[in-house]
């Protein structure tokens, strides 16, 4: 699934749906470069869905808007390469970026509240995101905005279709936005944080919406979440970033089963579980994600890790790991040995399940 | 709708009753004797004494008040036992002794004067505040936004009576580009009113433009960062409608409502450049009431003023009822 290496970029070479090779942003502020993504490379296949997952500032968001376009390219500098079903976007001008947006790529965002203009009706707003690409009269495009707000679970369409987004409430908003993600029919939607900023209750419902429409209209997803809680039951793949690199991607069931990255550990031992006591339950990562403009010169996660000083000559401080094969679809960036990783993670499980130590 | 219409009216009356017993109070409380104003120098004690009696300045303040509110709503009769009664009818705002006239006929006389000036001038300021404002905001960190910020820092430096002084002495006397200023209606010589309202146009916009610059450019700023204008790219918009439908519009709207009170504190005169330019609108008028202890007239432009900021205060918030949904009458 992944390439680590610069994929050759003739046509004739068959690629993944998306294929994001060596993407790196970076933006120049006055204390420094920020390397917010530091040479990603993913792929994914048509219908799928990837889960990005990763603290705030591991450059999961910044690597979704790379790749729809959204990066300021005055602010930031992006480089490697996007390619989607056969076509560059890095080296794209920007008309046809803009012809891309809202019509091939679609993107849902973390607070619907303030992500719907608050000042138009929401049938407006996608309206217009119809006759952004398709230039069908006003009438037929109001048509196709009641049929798919009905399709996203929203009562009441015909009057609802006139209200204002404050007058919905945070789930129902969402839904809008999907409906206006969905409109135009993309082939890749990126769903950045959906259900962060929603009731607990609701979250569960529109990761269920997406992932039925997905469904429906064949779309290819691309989660960005840092809730590994909800990965589980939607992706297909999962990635984990930190300090704007992938550290482990494999798989939802084998990354579930047996996380090899230190971080990954963490992050699946920090998910609450209503079924153990409070401390046992718990193991939260200590300390805090690396400030992008100083990062360590070793592994980028080394200060936070329990296992650093189990590598030999302190390879850890020094040495940035490479993202490695440890099982042809298992990757991992981590200088500790496949099989001590192995052993880290059952024990950590074993400990989470509550055996006897 | 009704219900708040109703009680903001309300609410309005008031206000401005509480305005006009200030008002009316605080200048009987001044020191000077109004009957003493009302005949020059060779004036004998008999003379101010009828002339106390004539206009009423020898009742209790208490009854002098409510004959002059009774006078805005029904209107009154001055000098009843006089030969020459002059009759003032509703509204009246009262007679000024100093000048012979009534003082609603003078304040009609002058407020169209300022009404041009401040609409002029408040045409000029939030074009160049806002246009210039939003090509800084586009243009954020080049030199078209430092040489626009450093024009408004200039601009909002200088006081008003400087730059009105300067240009008069440069544009009218030294080159003499325009006429020397002599106010005349629009109606009846359109040119020479334009040659004369420019200079004060420009002077009375100066510093609300260079204020609405720096407004304009961090509000769009702000607006830009906004997740609906991140939305408006992904739909794939044109990045002209991306500025102007969506950030624009929700950027500006606080702006250019706000205007509207600017727009009514200019109303009650523009007392610097009227002075300069020798306009003969509200703000002349004031100043000159002020300097002749014209209590009449004073407590007229007054109330005039506070009626006319209030009512503005009132439509700026029915406006923006009208251009922002979320904001609810009730």
């Amino acid at each position: 699934m992944i390439e680590e290496r610069v994929m050759p970029t003739s046509a004739s070479v068959e690629r993944p749906f998306l294929t994001v090779s060596n993407l790196s942003v970076s933006f120049p502020t006055e204390d420094g470069l920020v390397r917010a993504v530091d040479g990603v490379s993913l792929s994914l296949e048509r219908g799928k869905t990837l889960a990005i997952v990763g603290e705030s500032g591991s450059g999961k968001s910044v690597t979704a808007q790379a790749i729809m376009g959204l990066v300021n390219r005055k602010a930031a500098k992006v480089s490697g390469e996007i390619w989607l079903d056969g076509k560059e976007l890095v080296g794209l001008p920007q008309d046809e970026v803009q012809e891309l947006m809202g019509s091939e790529l679609a993107m849902i965002f973390q607070d619907p509240m303030s992500s719907l203009h608050p000042f138009y009706r929401i049938g407006d707003q996608i309206v217009e995101a119809i006759r952004a690409h398709r230039k069908i009269p006003t009438a037929k495009a109001r048509q196709e905005v009641l049929e798919m707000l009905r399709r996203v679970g929203i009562p009441a369409v015909e009057r609802r279709i006139d209200a204002y987004p404050h007058q919905l409430s945070g789930g129902m908003r969402q839904r809008v936005m999907i409906a206006m993600a969905l409109i135009n029919s993309p082939q890749l939607l990126i769903a950045d944080e959906p259900t962060t900023a929603l009731d607990v209750t609701v979250q569960a419902q529109i990761l269920d919406l997406i992932s039925t429409l997905q469904g429906e209209f064949g779309t290819t997803v691309i989660l960005i979440t840092h809730d590994l809680g909800i990965v589980a039951d939607v992706a297909d793949q999962v990635a984990v970033m930190y300090g704007g690199r992938i550290v482990e991607q494999a798989p939802t069931g084998v990354l579930y089963d047996l996380p090899e990255m230190p971080y990954t550990l963490g992050l699946l031992s920090s998910v609450p579980r209503m079924d153990r006591e409070l401390l046992e339950r718990m193991q939260p990562i200590r300390g805090n994600p690396p400030s992008p403009i100083n990062l360590p010169k070793g592994c980028v996660f080394q200060p936070r890790c329990n296992y650093w000083e189990r590598v030999p000559n302190g390879a850890c401080l020094d040495v940035r790991p490479e993202l490695l094969e440890s099982d042809p679809e298992h990757l991992v960036r981590c200088h500790l040995t496949v099989e001590e990783r192995q052993q880290i993670s059952r024990d950590v499980k074993q400990v989470l399940a509550g055996a006897p130590q | 709708m009704i219900a708040y219409l109703v009680r903001r009216v309300a609410g309005m009356f008031i206000l401005l009753f509480l305005i006009s017993v200030a008002v009316f109070f605080l200048f009987n409380l001044l020191p000077g004797d109004p009957a003493r104003l009302t005949c020059g120098k060779a004036c004998t004690p008999v003379v101010v004494e009828q002339n106390r009696k004539r206009l009423g300045y020898d009742k209790p303040p208490v009854e002098q008040y409510l004959i002059f509110v009774k006078g805005i709503f029904f209107g009154r009769v001055f000098s009843e036992s006089s030969p020459v009664p002059v009759v003032c009818n509703a509204p009246c705002l009262g007679y000024s002794y100093t000048r012979h006239q009534q003082v609603l006929s003078l304040i009609q006389k002058a407020a169209p004067v300022t009404f041009f000036l401040a609409i002029g001038a408040f045409l000029l300021w939030i074009f160049a505040g806002l246009s210039l404002g939003i090509v800084a905001a586009l243009n954020r960190g080049r030199w078209v936004d430092r040489l626009i910020m450093g024009i408004s820092l200039i601009g909002y430096s200088l006081p008003s009576f400087f730059i009105g002084l300067v240009l008069l002495f440069f544009v009218v006397i030294k080159w003499q580009f325009l006429p020397y200023p002599n106010y005349i209606s629009p109606f009846e010589n359109p040119v020479q009113f334009f040659q004369t309202m420019l200079l004060p146009w420009i002077v009375l916009a100066t510093l609300n433009a260079a204020f609405y610059m720096r407004l304009t450019r961090n509000q769009v700023l702000e607006v830009f960062g906004d997740d609906y204008v991140r939305t408006a790219r992904a739909k794939g918009l044109p990045e002209r409608t991306v500025v102007v439908k969506h950030a624009l519009r929700a950027g500006l709207t606080p702006i250019v409502t706000a205007a509207g009170l600017d727009l009514a504190y200019l109303l009650g005169g523009a007392i610097i450049s009227e002075n300069i330019f020798s306009l003969p609108g509200l703000g002349a008028l004031a100043v000159n009431s002020v300097v002749q202890s014209d209590l009449p007239l004073i407590t007229g432009i007054t109330l005039l003023t506070a009626t006319i900021i209030i009512f503005a205060n009132l439509i700026v918030d029915l406006l923006y009822a009208v251009v922002d949904p979320r904001v609810r009458i009730t």
